[in-house]
């Protein structure tokens, strides 16, 4: 059975609908990306899921309870660790962790906090005000705190927002090895990287979800073909953004990527400008982040624009 | 289904006792605010005030001058500072506020007084403050007439005529002696207790949801139950220290008396601590942030305080001003401890207000129970 099973899950805060029709199904052991915008409904989603939001409407399973009726036994085997760092800034390591395996009621406490403490190697600081933390050890406390009364799904928003290279490497060490161990993982996240290090990846804008699949079925479901010219000279860029069936034009280095979703048009188009000016296109990988931005255009197109501007962040 | 767990709510328990441990400032304000109060309050109001400033416009210097000025300063009410020499400079010492009254007696004073002229004495006080004046102006009547009759040496005379007519027996019971403190200081623990636990309860609450951490407690297995009594337990007990140190104080300080019993008293100042306390909580379940938890506090604080019967007379109140005024735990508190300390009553005196106590109890406890569940949503 699928760890998550969840159907047409919708959500309204007064007159906007922040999530709408929303399905999703997460295998046990699988890491599945979120993605998507600021504001695109990503942390709702979460909230519906792990039983601190009720959607309005919708069904599901998560863990095998109901999504609608038994979110107290969903939080007793969820782990949610939020967007921002929430656990108490005035206790110390050690007592914030005393208070979440007393909540959890795991016995016997103190070897679960010795644990944790010791994983995290922080039993000599476990006396320091988690307030006084740097954002990366934060993250880790709080990945630490979220893991302690063994999840079986594991919820992350936005875990590594603000967290260097080498934590954020560590971190997503960290979390394939838990899904290796059975934990199931549903994180969110805007690093293209990251998306990558996921084993399917759920794409959502404006509270709808887009696209979902393997980065590879996202990519090729987008349909959408890639040019790379080198050292073509930077005043092109104007131009070719204006060339019928080119929808995207980025400098990477020293190259210039040219996406289009239309294959015949974009090869018409870029020829005609290679026979003028002499700088040859050719035939490129369509990255994820091409994919989304190509994703996030198109929604724009399709909201108007004061719609659009109302569905800001809860 | 009814799910509560013990170790969960001592879980919530610990870490606030933490907190409130580490945030010393608030820590010192629940003990440094109940002593402040009670000692500025205590030694600070009277409303039956003496030795107001006065000033007397007398021209002859007679006998019966002098025996009017001493009576009326032996009251206690009056201190005469001051002998205008005219009418238009007393006048300016009353609008300056420099004295409370200015006394005036004719020229001719004591001649008319042996003639038997029943001459007149004029008394303008001060009385933009009425209250401050009433107590001082009672007594001007008979202090001045007896002054004069026993001058005259016809004290027995006027006694014997005036038993004849009339006796009126008045009999100042529980407070005999008219001590402003007697009836302010146990007002005061209500009040004292009222500011601030209300206030830190609220805000206890709120602070979970302006930091953040809200969220986290929420996606914890802690039900609305665990998390409002582990909120507010600890409170219970800082109102527990706060009553002994103001009972304490109001004992060595002011000599309270202290009739009734001691159980009663306890159990009735608990019950309106955990209607204050819950009252808090019911705050905090509407304001978003620590600002507007503190302000909505202001906003039922005040109207208490001048509504309950705390500073103004509760039975003087016209019959709309009464019935806010019996909305406010803090009214029938003032009754219930006036009642046990200084009156010796026993529970059925008193059976009325605790029900009302418990009224707002079950109503606060709850709103603000049925308020949290939906408060993520």
């Amino acid at each position: 059975m699928s760890v998550v099973a969840v159907e047409g899950l919708t959500k309204r805060f007064g007159d906007r609908t922040v999530v709408d029709d929303v399905s999703m199904t997460i295998e046990k052991g699988e890491i599945v990306g979120f993605l998507g915008p600021n504001g695109s409904g990503k942390t709702t989603t979460i909230r519906m899921i792990c039983g601190l939001l009720t959607p309005d409407a919708g069904s599901g399973t998560v863990l095998g309870f109901d999504v609608l009726k038994d979110s107290r036994e969903i939080k007793r085997r969820v782990g949610y660790m939020t967007q921002k760092f929430s656990f108490y800034e005035d206790l110390t390591i050690e007592e914030n962790l005393d208070f979440v395996a007393r909540l959890y009621e795991l016995s016997p406490r103190r070897l679960y906090v010795d644990r944790t403490l010791d994983s995290l190697g922080l039993t000599s600081r476990r006396a320091q005000l988690a307030g006084t933390l740097s954002g990366g050890w934060k993250q880790r406390v709080a990945l630490a705190a979220c893991i302690m009364h063994e999840p079986d799904l594991l919820l992350l928003d936005e875990p590594t927002a603000g967290v260097d290279p080498k934590a954020r490497r560590e971190f997503w060490d960290e979390i394939h090895l838990l899904a290796a161990g059975g934990l199931t993982v549903l994180v969110s996240t805007h690093y293209m990287d990251e998306a990558e290090r996921c084993h399917r990846i759920n794409y959502i804008s404006y509270g709808r979800l887009l696209a979902c699949g393997t980065v590879d079925e996202v990519v090729a479901g987008a349909g959408l073909a890639t040019f790379v010219a080198r050292d073509a000279p930077p005043e092109l860029v104007a131009r070719i953004a204006g060339l019928p069936g080119v929808s995207q034009v980025a400098p990477f280095g020293t190259t210039l990527h040219v996406v289009g979703a239309d294959l015949g048009l974009l090869t018409a188009s870029l020829a005609a400008l290679t026979a003028e000016t002499g700088v040859a296109f050719t035939r490129g990988e369509t990255s994820l982040e091409d994919v989304f931005i190509q994703f996030m255009s198109r929604a724009e197109d399709n909201m108007d624009g004061a719609a659009a501007k109302a569905r800001a962040k809860p | 289904m009814i799910d509560f767990s013990l170790s969960r709510l001592w879980a919530i328990l610990a870490k606030e006792m933490v907190q409130m441990r580490r945030d010393r400032i608030t820590f010192a304000m629940m003990l440094g605010v109940p002593i402040m109060q009670l000692l500025l309050f205590g030694y600070a109001i009277n409303t039956d005030p003496k030795r107001l400033p006065a000033a007397i416009v007398a021209v002859s210097q007679d006998r019966y001058t002098r025996a009017v000025v001493t009576a009326l300063e032996t009251t206690g009410y009056f201190r005469f500072e001051a002998q205008p020499s005219s009418l238009a400079e007393a006048d300016l010492l009353i609008e300056s506020g420099a004295v409370a009254f200015v006394v005036t007696l004719p020229a001719d004073f004591g001649t008319r007084v042996e003639r038997g002229d029943h001459p007149e004495i004029l008394i303008e006080a001060d009385a933009t403050d009425p209250a401050a004046a009433s107590g001082a102006i009672g007594t001007l009547g008979t202090v001045a007439q007896r002054a004069l009759t026993r001058e005259q040496g016809q004290e027995a005379e006027v006694e014997a005529r005036q038993d004849k007519m009339l006796s009126v027996v008045v009999h100042r019971r529980y407070n005999p002696e008219g001590i402003s403190q007697y009836n302010i200081v146990p007002g005061l623990l209500g009040v004292i207790l009222q500011m601030t636990l209300v206030m830190m309860t609220g805000m206890a609450l709120t602070r979970e949801t302006e930091r953040g951490t809200m969220e986290n407690l929420l996606a914890m297995p802690a039900t609305p139950m665990e998390i409002m009594l582990g909120k507010i337990l600890p409170f219970l007990g800082v109102g527990g220290v706060q009553v002994v140190v103001v009972l304490t104080a109001a004992k060595i300080l002011f000599g309270l008396p202290f009739l009734g019993s001691l159980t009663l008293l306890i159990s009735a100042v608990l019950t309106f601590v955990l209607s204050l306390v819950l009252m808090g909580y019911f705050i905090s379940t509407f304001a978003r942030t620590q600002m507007q938890a503190m302000q909505l506090t202001f906003f039922f604080f005040l109207p208490s305080l001048m509504l309950s019967g705390f500073m103004f007379p509760f039975a003087g109140m016209p019959d709309w001003a009464q019935a806010i005024g019996e909305c406010f735990p803090l009214t029938h508190f003032l009754r219930i401890v006036r009642a046990v300390m200084l009156k010796g009553a026993e529970m059925p005196a008193i059976a009325w207000e605790m029900a009302m106590l418990a009224v707002f109890i079950l109503a606060y406890g709850g709103i603000a129970l049925a308020r949290f569940r939906r408060t993520l949503d």
